[in-house]
């Protein structure tokens, strides 16, 4: 197990590497530039910007001067910001997505495991239908729609909830329900499918004729094994949710990480692009990571690989 | 069992990792007006909720940029002078003033026992101070060719690497002769310098404090101002709040409590919050919602004057677009009332010149003494768009592209004006939505027929918008070139005779109008929503709604 994870270490700082080159380099190759605008900008006032953000030395010199302060886990500052550095929007921003994200994905979990199963054992029957009918829906309405659609009611309409802003646990029931929805949908699709195929195991059809209990047998056997594909495709659905969504967070004014990659790439703020990339990439691999140590635990049968050599 | 257990001990740490991770748990909410249907209607503050567009990115008055940074600048600090509602210079900082003959001097006399927000005596040291930090080349201030109107200030802020600093400074021309007296001398004579120090970058900053921590705008904590209010809380990307300041001058005149800006993005949340009682002013408005609005003629609604003008780009330099006549027909065949009406919805008002209302005259306004200075006319537009092809030598407008960024309401604009011209001109034309910085790229680079442009002012003056299309002006995209309008531009700047420079600038304007180096849509209009129990808030022409001299009844 150690010799895996350790190796599995070494992989992910090749891969981080390799993300952060070729960020770099297509970052700057694409047009814009971070100090433009419409307006005046007297070539003077242009060149002070450019040395104070080291900007005006050669490309392959801002590389390793980044990399160097990647080393002491410095970011940068924000090329739009004097206020707060890359390190600040990130510090600040996480736990705030990292909240959100984690509540969005219990409930994706616990309402698309449910409602997957419920679906897969009452095959063409109306509880399937109705499940369904609610994943397409989950899968087909932007968030961004289902999100002022709940504004609209639960705020404006009946008052019932705050509409925006992130400062106690009722502002985070919204935002939670409108980022959980796409996942749900997707979790409740995969597990029906996957249930469906366990029902006609063998096994199943075994464990039945031994007289055992129906709900032991579906828990057990069931749902232990028709979860696996969920498993797998959680990691990356995680690292999506924690990361924040851009669309969820700006619509409900949450002060996360969801805005970073593309206010960054929109205004060409070269550290924020990189500093999201890197920040992004991290969490995915070590969810990844999780993920596969996780079906390592559910299943036995699977070998970590690596072990056998 | 054992399963159970770690899905409880999971869940008591997702609880405890979930708690106490909002930021404002130990800080206050505002408790203001509210008015939420059936709620209580008690005030205990009087507190103004609002919200603005984004974190700011500095509230360093010489390193601020944007209008959600000056928004809050405008209510925390006062530079020299202020402006009425009505667009009146009055005494600020400075209690009066003078200016020599030929005025490149002006001597300004600051109030006697000015302070600053933590008590410190404010002093004419600290504008000196100020400025040249602005110009100082190190700062990299984005703004700082706003005070290139000083005698040495261009030079300071374009010092070359190695060149003395310390003697470019003491060049720049803003000296305190005394605790109280500041003396300012201008490059050249600058007929609305006044104005110009109005402008943020022209505020003070505390010397001491800027030098003791040079990070004393980034928190709540250790921010020192000297305007109405002082700001008390400041959780980044989340919320502003700013409380009256005690030691402003005019303190008396100051009926809030305090002002508290929710930091967000989306337009259409704003207006629910607003609509559910979370917010009491809302600046900007989504644009359905302002024609909604106007249309009902509902009293909390209010559309102030806006310094900027909506127009299109056309490449001069390319064929066929270099002819007068093409350009002058694309223009007659837009309907600028239909665009306003019913494509952009937000009361703008069609604009058949290129300066704004809102600016004075000699006598009256600038824009309404113009009149309008073209007439949309469909049969002669295609008049001139034949008589243009046959002298370019063509039987048919080749296609070209027109460019926008990415977003909805220009996307709409482009939809609205490509049926018109196809329609009323039989020409057609592609339609490309591009990223605002590729369309940058593009502009500067030549490499567009029509493309969108939008421009805001710098000052409350016709010149703001006239000098843009000087030959070889930086914004002049069309790459336009007309000596009788250079020279122009050139007596108006040259010259303190309002009469004189007014006159010029009206007939620089005209010969803008002849010609169409640009296409001129609209001129945009500042729509907001503030609850009837607010009142005396205003919106001056080239600021945000000011809520400095409101109260709550």
């Amino acid at each position: 197990m150690l010799r895996f994870a350790g190796k599995r270490l070494l992989w992910a700082l090749v891969t981080l590497w390799a993300i952060i080159t070729i960020t770099f380099i297509i970052m700057h190759s694409i047009p814009g530039d971070p100090f433009a605008r419409e307006g005046k900008m007297p070539p003077a006032v242009y060149e002070n910007l450019t040395k104070h953000y080291h900007l005006d030395e050669p490309l392959y010199v801002q590389y390793f001067l980044y990399i160097k302060s990647l080393l002491v886990f410095d970011f940068g500052p924000s090329l739009k910001s004097s206020t707060l550095t890359v390190n600040d929007y990130i510090e600040k921003g996480f736990p705030v997505s990292l909240h959100l994200g984690i509540q969005a994905l219990l409930l994706a979990v616990v309402l698309g495991l449910i409602f997957g199963v419920i679906a897969a054992l009452n095959r063409n029957k109306w509880p399937d239908y109705l499940s369904m009918v609610l994943a397409i829906i989950g899968i087909s309405v932007p968030s961004f729609i289902l999100a002022t659609f709940l504004i609209n009611y639960f705020a404006v309409e009946w008052g019932l909830l705050p509409a925006a802003t992130w400062s106690s646990w009722s502002h985070t029931i919204l935002p939670t329900i409108s980022l959980a929805m796409l996942p749900m949908a997707y979790i409740a699709r995969l597990m029906r499918s996957s249930m469906l195929e366990v029902l006609n195991q063998d096994f199943m059809l075994t464990a039945k004729s031994k007289g055992l209990n129906k709900g032991f047998i579906i828990m057990k056997y069931g749902v232990r094994n028709a979860i696996l594909p969920v498993v797998s495709v959680l990691g990356i659905l995680a690292a999506n949710l924690v990361t924040g969504s851009f669309v969820v967070e700006s619509i409900f004014g949450i002060p996360g990480v969801g805005e970073l990659f593309v206010d960054g790439i929109f205004n060409r703020d070269y550290p924020v692009i990189l500093g999201s990339t890197i920040f992004y990439s991290m969490v995915l691999i070590f969810l990844i990571f999780i993920v596969d140590i996780a079906y390592f635990w559910i299943d036995p049968r699977i070998k970590v690989a690596g072990e056998e050599q | 069992m054992r399963k159970l257990k770690v899905m409880a001990l999971f869940l008591v740490v997702v609880t405890l990792l979930l708690s106490g991770c909002f930021n404002n748990s130990g800080t206050s909410e505002p408790t203001g007006t509210k008015d939420k249907p059936g709620g209580n209607n008690e005030v205990t503050e009087k507190i103004i909720r609002t919200n603005s567009g984004s974190e700011p990115g500095s509230l360093h008055p010489g390193k601020a940029e944007g209008s959600h940074d000056s928004w809050i600048l405008d209510h925390t600090f006062v530079g020299l002078i202020k402006k009425t509602a009505e667009g009146k210079i009055v005494p600020g900082m400075a209690d009066t003033w003078e200016q020599s003959d030929d005025s490149l001097t002006w001597t300004f006399h600051l109030k006697e026992g000015l302070k600053w927000s933590n008590g410190d005596p404010l002093t004419a040291t600290d504008f000196e101070y100020a400025w040249k930090h602005v110009l100082n080349p190190e700062t990299a201030s984005v703004y700082a060719y706003q005070l290139y109107y000083l005698e040495g200030g261009q030079e300071y802020n374009a010092a070359e690497e190695g060149a003395d600093l310390k003697a470019l400074e003491d060049k720049v021309g803003v000296k305190a002769i005394n605790n109280t007296t500041l003396e300012v001398k201008l490059a050249q004579p600058t007929p609305y310098f006044l104005e110009v120090t109005s402008h943020f970058t022209y505020y003070p900053i505390n010397k001491k404090v800027q030098e003791e921590n040079p990070d004393w705008y980034k928190e709540a904590a250790t921010f020192v101002s000297n305007g109405a209010f002082k700001l008390t809380q400041w959780n980044h990307k989340e919320n502003i709040k700013l409380e009256k300041n005690e030691n402003y001058f005019a303190k008396d005149e100051i009926k809030l409590d305090g002002l508290f800006f929710t930091l967000i993005e989306d337009e259409n949340t704003a207006w629910q919050m607003y609509q559910s009682g979370e917010l009491d002013l809302v600046y900007p408005l989504p644009q359905d919602v302002t024609g909604k609005l106007m249309a009902e003629k509902d009293p909390i609604f209010h559309n102030g004057p806006d310094l900027s003008l909506y127009y299109l780009n056309i490449n001069t330099k390319e064929k066929p677009f270099n002819n007068v006549k093409i350009r002058k027909a694309l223009s007659l065949a837009i309907d600028r009332q239909t665009i306003v009406e019913h494509v952009a919805q937000g009361g703008q008002k069609p604009a058949y010149g290129i300066v704004p209302p809102g600016i004075l005259d000699t006598k009256g306004d600038f824009q309404e003494n113009s009149g309008d200075l073209f007439k949309e006319d469909v049969e002669e537009a295609k008049k001139l768009l034949a008589e243009g092809l046959a002298e370019e030598g063509l039987d048919k407008l080749p296609p070209f592209v027109y460019t926008y960024n990415t977003l909805e309401a220009h996307k709409k604009i482009a939809e609205a004006v490509q049926e018109m011209w196809r329609k009323n001109l039989g020409i057609e034309i592609t339609l490309e939505n591009v990223e605002f910085q590729v369309k940058l790229d593009r502009e500067k680079a030549g490499d567009f027929a029509v493309s969108r442009g939008g421009w805001i002012g710098d000052y409350v003056d016709p010149m703001t918008f006239l000098d843009l299309w000087i030959t070889d002006g930086p914004e002049n995209n069309s790459q336009w070139s007309n000596k009788e309008y250079d020279r122009l531009i050139a007596e108006a700047k040259s010259t303190m005779d309002t009469a004189k420079r007014m006159k010029a600038m009206h007939e620089a304007e005209k010969i803008a109008i002849e010609e169409f180096p640009v296409i001129p849509i609209y001129f945009y209009t500042k729509p907001y929503v503030v609850r009837e129990t607010v009142t005396g808030v205003y919106a001056p022409i080239n600021r945000y709604p000011q809520m400095e001299l409101a109260d709550i009844q």
